[in-house]
């Protein structure tokens, strides 16, 4: 039982996170790497500051204002200075590494016994149980609820139409580096507040924690496309969260089988190779998710 | 209405692969025009209608839209006054989406986009008027991805988006060229009833001089870059498909040369 609750737990804050690769990856169309630099980067802020006393809420929302940073500074290196979406997303990453170094003052903050959100609720007297699952359960369902909101909203579609059809976008009077700027500011940040309760949820942070982030958020992305399927955009925001909760799910099961965790990389990795190449995955991905972008008119 | 003034435009300057793409355009286009344009391969047309849209800026000259000059904004600005329709009929739609998103984005063209519902109820009834004006059925399909439809019933579309809210300026490159030709005169005479009813001043590219002669109020032709022929009124109505042969072989000194050339 506690193992499906922790993994439960885990699936949600990641989810956060996958949430944020799905606004970059899907809806922008933008492999954006610097996410495994800003996940850390969320952990690093709100750890650091947490250990110096900060109130943990704080310390998550300055987190999240981090991750923004992060996404517009990769913004900025594609749109102003022209520098490819990979590119810039390898360069944030790497200038993240170092910053994140910078930030914790060393390779990792220890956050035992310190006061995170969870600790804060549960000195109000609500149970540790409670808690653990509840707190990600509210985060992920408002930010479900507003990302929901937002994508429908006449900005949000804008920022839909650029991954889709940025020239179609750009006739019809929209600065496109505006809204992929917006479109990665919020992933970014999407991504930073999954770091900044990941830290407070393993009560510390590291520099390394961020490595292989957009390719668990891929996987997360992905098997909710296969599992739920990709209808209205709330459909697909419920799917990417579903999607990470599973992938978690799978990672603890051949934990438990004995798989050793330096392994699982290499394990992530395959699942989003037979993902990605699986013909018939890959086809039921073309006709749901790209919509008639491949399809023939 | 359309200021076009010693316009240059050169790709890849100082390359193999320079290109003097437009040498020195002169054009003028009164409000209310409908401009068909013609000419070989490579003559320049769609650059011509490129920088006046801002995709890229040019080397020389000047451009004016009612006497402002344009040439300092960026292509998203300028399309707060210039509808566009491009060739590939993919281009212009996003496939992803809706028709009635597409629509709802073409409605607030040029506008600050809010924080707002994209999709408003009251806008429902107008687009469903506007899409049974073209006659495809697609009032009742709102809801459908645009992924889905057809070629021409995007390029229809298309059409519509670019003149919902009443452009200026509506640039259109070959838009029917991609289409059968059943589908493409379908395309073309909604885009007569659009133009004429609307009344709005066009650039219309095509490959079909039948067409370039039987729609819009005046005619011309381009050749490596420039404008060798300009015809209209009394003297275009004279003017059979053999005589804009001979006419632009005159002026250019060799025959149009255009793989896609349609006589009729
Ligand atoms: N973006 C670009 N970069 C480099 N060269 C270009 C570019 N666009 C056009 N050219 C070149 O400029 C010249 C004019 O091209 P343009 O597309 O304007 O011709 P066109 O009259 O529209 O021809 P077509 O009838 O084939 O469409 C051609 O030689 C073309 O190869
Ligand atoms: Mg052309």
């Amino acid at each position: 039982m506690s193992f499906l609750t922790g993994t439960l737990e885990q699936g949600l804050i990641y989810g956060i996170m996958a949430l944020g690769v799905y606004l970059s990856f899907r809806v922008l169309d933008y492999a954006d790497l610097s996410v495994d630099g800003s996940l850390p980067l969320g952990a690093a802020i709100c750890a650091i500051l947490i250990y110096n006393g900060s109130n943990p809420w704080l310390a998550t929302l300055l987190a999240i204002i981090g991750g923004a940073i992060a996404g517009v500074f990769t913004g900025f290196l594609h749109t102003r200075l022209k520098i490819t979406p990979l590119l810039s997303g390898i360069l944030t990453m790497t200038a993240l590494y170092s910053v994140n170094l910078r930030v914790m003052g060393g390779n990792n903050v220890p956050l035992l016994r310190a006061e995170t959100v969870f600790t804060v609720l549960q000195d109000i007297g609500l149970p540790e149980k409670v808690v653990s699952l509840g707190v990600p359960l509210v985060v992920v369902t408002v930010l479900v609820i507003i990302l929901n909101y937002f994508l429908q909203t006449e900005l949000g579609m804008a920022v839909r139409a650029t991954g889709d059809n940025e020239q179609m976008i750009k006739a019809q009077g929209v600065d496109t580096n505006y809204t992929k700027l917006l479109g990665l500011s919020i992933s970014n940040a999407l991504v930073a507040f999954s770091g900044a309760l990941v830290a407070q949820y393993q009560t510390f942070a590291d520099v390394s924690m961020g490595i292989g982030t957009i390719i668990a958020g891929l996987a997360s992305v992905i098997i909710g496309e296969v599992l739920i399927g990709t209808g209205s955009i709330l459909r697909r925001l419920l799917a990417v969260v579903a999607g990470s909760v599973m992938y978690r799910l799978v990672i603890a099961l051949v934990l438990t089988m004995g798989l050793k965790p330096t392994d699982l990389k290499l394990m992530t990795a395959f699942i989003v190779i037979i993902a990605l190449a699986s013909p018939s995955i890959k086809k039921k991905l073309r006709v749901g998710l790209k919509e008639g972008k491949y399809a023939q008119s | 209405m359309l200021k076009v003034k010693e316009v240059k435009k050169t790709f890849n300057p100082g390359t193999i692969n320079e290109k003097l793409a437009l040498n020195n355009v002169n054009l003028n286009i009164n409000a209310g025009e409908w401009v068909t344009v013609i000419g070989s391969n490579g003559a320049g047309k769609s650059t011509l209608l490129n920088v006046i849209a801002g995709v890229f800026p040019v080397d020389y000259g000047s451009i004016y839209i009612d006497g402002q000059s344009i040439l300092h904004q960026p292509e998203h600005k300028r399309a707060s006054y210039i509808g566009r329709v491009f060739q590939d009929p993919l281009m212009g739609t996003a496939a992803s989406m809706t028709v009635i998103e597409n629509l709802s984005l073409a409605l607030k063209r040029g506008e600050k986009r809010k924080l707002i519902p994209g999709i408003s109820r009251k806008d429902r009834h107008f687009f469903q008027e506007k899409l049974s004006q073209l006659g495809l059925g697609l009032e009742d399909r709102l809801s459908v991805k645009v992924g889905l439809l057809s070629g021409g019933q995007r390029q229809a579309l298309t059409l519509l988006m670019a003149t919902l809210k009443k452009p200026k300026l509506l640039l259109l490159d070959e838009h029917t060229a991609a289409l059968d030709p059943k589908t493409g005169q379908r395309v073309v005479e909604l885009t007569k009833e659009i133009i004429e009813k609307e009344k709005i001043t066009t650039l219309m590219i095509t490959h079909n001089l039948e067409q370039a002669l039987k729609y819009g109020t005046r005619t011309i032709m381009m050749d490596e870059g420039q404008i060798v022929l300009d015809i209209k009124g009394q003297h275009r109505n004279n003017t059979s498909i053999q005589d804009l042969l001979a006419l632009f072989e005159k002026a250019s000194g060799k025959a149009l040369n255009n793989d896609r050339v349609l006589l009729a």
